[in-house]
């Protein structure tokens, strides 16, 4: 099965180069290409939940190990690989099916449809690589791709957003390869599990700790944790729906979320003082993230704030899964905090992009995506109502849609490892959330009809509605996951992968 | 060790730059210097004293050999930087055609 992981970089990069050639012959190349390409790769990654070994390596053009040294580019898919592939491929079929109707508003859909597939694989090879320099390249790919695509308006905001983000990303990226230089320097590798066992025959130093920091600013402002938040807002809410669902949903959980974790989980040794920094700034994006969303009347900008606010969920779970296990304490607690975490960003994935899509239905239809200019679209849009209804319950924790779950795990976990003030905050925040988005509900959807010539809005497209209403419904399936039948399957392998450092090292280097 | 600890220098005088810096190609520039210094980071690590080119032909006795590795990093990044500069500067032309600035304390329409 190992040979199929190429597959998950070779087929999106092969998009992006077939797509623009070929659209002069026929002219719906990308609409139909694209979300094909992205229905395989999704069937793909599910298939790897269905495995018989727990890791699989391949090994790029057949460099294999010499004398148990790595020489050669590693593909590694293990079972929190196999999460980030599902929902990057999920999100990214159905951002793509639904960009059918919305891109008739834009010119120059190939060169969307082929930066869309240049994304998806720079994600791809971001979650599937084992070697640090070649995620520094896939991560460039992702995000060179993404900075086309929030310009992709070309007007004032969109060149505006887009400048910035580039300004912070480059910033970011070089923070990164610093790290990657000066960790090489020290390690001699650039192999993740390589570098691990070095590591760990040297003992903690200054220039380790050094480094650290290196990677949670550059991955943090990648993953627009509060202190580096300052460019998601913009970005997010400038670019096209479709793409603000699939940089919400899955790009700041793969390049910075995915990385985070499999640096400090996988390669360095868990401290106190990183796992407690981590914490912090997890705590401090979930609070200041929502208290800067409540105030917005841009309906997209208040999601964007938002996101920021849910990845703060994500960093508590792992934070405290962290501090845990660098004090030696409960690990069952470590177990459900992680898995916690982990669960929070499946489900974030799913409802955020849903919202962002929502958001570009009621902009398609009315031309306008300020709050306080809507009104009374339920009548006009009842399933774009009914959708958007479901994932503002999920997302504030409302039974029995899936954000109830995973926050009620979080909050369990923090209560049972004794961080009081953190479990109050994640309520706290919780209510706060579903007061914003009672907001939206009551400007947008609900209330009088604020619009003179009501006739010619109707309900969405059917691929918008199409993709709406199935993440609708994920939303609600996803409850399962707390099962534990489905949570060994899903999450159980990653959470395993993550805290036994032998479970991801040994297939690779042997040890 | 002064070499290193220059290349270092140069990186933080790249990022004042970005900081600093009112005007978008400057900006620009910044950025282009961090890189720069990343890329002169990474020749040093791999240099080795007295050290030959790493090409091993019949017959050469040569052991002491510089660290191909950090070459051929510096070679994908320099490409990666094109590319990001490229994308960079289309953007910053854009940008001066709608506002007809490059003074990024008038380009300002999106905040809150």
């Amino acid at each position: 099965m190992s040979a199929f992981i190429p597959f998950f970089v070779i087929l999106p990069l092969a998009g992006a180069f077939v797509i623009p050639v070929f659209s002069g012959y026929w002219k719906n190349m990308g609409k139909v290409l694209t979300p094909t390409l992205m229905l395989v790769l999704l069937a793909l990654s599910v298939m790897f939940f269905f495995r018989d070994s727990a890791v699989f390596v391949y090994y790029v053009g057949g460099w294999e190990l010499i004398n148990g040294v790595p020489v050669g580019i590693q593909f590694v898919v293990d079972g929190l690989s196999v999460l980030m592939l599902s929902i990057i491929n999920l999100v990214a079929f159905f951002a793509s099916f639904y960009s059918i109707s919305y891109l008739k508003k834009f010119t120059g859909d190939k060169y969307f449809y082929a930066l869309f597939c240049l994304m998806v694989a720079g994600m791809n090879g971001v979650v599937i690589t084992g070697d640090l320099f070649n995620l520094f390249i896939f991560l460039e790919i992702a995000v060179i791709a993404s900075y086309a695509l929030v310009a992709f308006g070309i007007e004032r905001e969109e060149l505006e957003a887009s400048f910035k983000y580039q300004v912070l990303g480059g910033l970011a990226s070089l923070l990164v390869l610093l790290g990657i230089a000066v960790l090489y320097w020290k390690t001699g590798s650039l192999n993740i599990a390589d570098i691990s066992w070095v590591l760990k025959q040297e003992g903690s130093s200054p220039s380790l700790l050094f480094i650290q920091i290196l990677f949670i600013a550059g991955f943090g402002l990648k993953a627009a944790m509060i202190p580096f938040h300052a460019w998601l807002p913009d970005a997010h809410s400038s670019a096209p729906a479709p793409i603000s669902a699939m940089l919400s949903g899955v790009l700041i959980k793969a390049v910075g979320v995915y990385a985070i974790m499999r640096l400090f989980f996988n390669m360095f040794e868990l401290t106190y003082e990183m796992s407690m920094l981590i914490l912090v700034i997890g705590t401090i994006s979930m609070v200041g993230g929502v208290f800067l969303a409540i105030g917005q009347w841009d309906f997209k900008r208040l999601l964007a704030y938002h996101s920021i606010s849910q990845m703060g969920y994500v960093f508590l779970g792992l934070g405290m899964g962290m501090v845990i296990l660098s004090v030696n304490g409960n690990k069952a607690v470590a177990v459900m905090a992680i898995a916690g975490g982990l669960y929070h960003m499946v489900n974030h994935a799913v409802f955020k992009g849903l919202l962002f899509l929502n958001s570009g239905a009621v902009e398609y239809k009315t031309g306008t995506r300020m709050l306080k200019e809507l009104g009374g679209l339920s009548e006009n849009m009842p399933l774009t109502s009914t959708s958007s209804f479901g994932a503002s319950m999920a997302i504030s924790g409302i039974p029995p849609f899936n954000g109830f779950f995973s926050k009620l795990m979080i909050i369990v976990a923090a209560v049972q490892g004794q961080f009081y003030l953190m479990a109050a905050l994640a309520v706290l925040v919780s209510i706060i959330t579903l007061a914003s988005f009672m907001k939206v509900h009551r400007y947008a959807f609900s209330g009088n009809l604020r619009f003179r010539d009501l006739k010619k809005f109707g309900e969405a497209p059917f691929s918008m509605l199409f993709s709406m209403l199935v993440m609708a419904g994920l939303c609600l399936l996803l409850s399962l996951l707390i099962i534990p039948v489905f949570r060994d399957i899903f999450l159980t392998p990653a959470v395993n992968d993550l805290m036994n450092l032998l479970n991801y090292s040994q297939p690779i280097i042997g040890f | 060790m002064i070499l290193y600890f220059l290349c270092f220098v140069l990186f933080l005088v790249g990022l004042y730059g970005v900081i600093t810096r009112r005007n978008v190609i400057k900006i620009v520039l910044g950025i282009c210097i961090m890189e720069y210094s990343i890329n002169l980071l990474l020749v040093l690590i791999g240099y080795v004293h007295d050290g030959a080119a790493p090409i091993i032909v019949k017959g050469s006795t040569e052991t002491n050999f510089v660290d191909p590795l950090p070459q051929a990093m510096v070679l994908t990044v320099i490409v990666i930087g094109l590319a990001t500069t490229a994308m960079l500067l289309a953007i910053a032309i854009r940008v001066y055609r709608k506002h007809g600035t490059f003074d990024i304390r008038e380009i300002k329409n999106l905040k809150g």
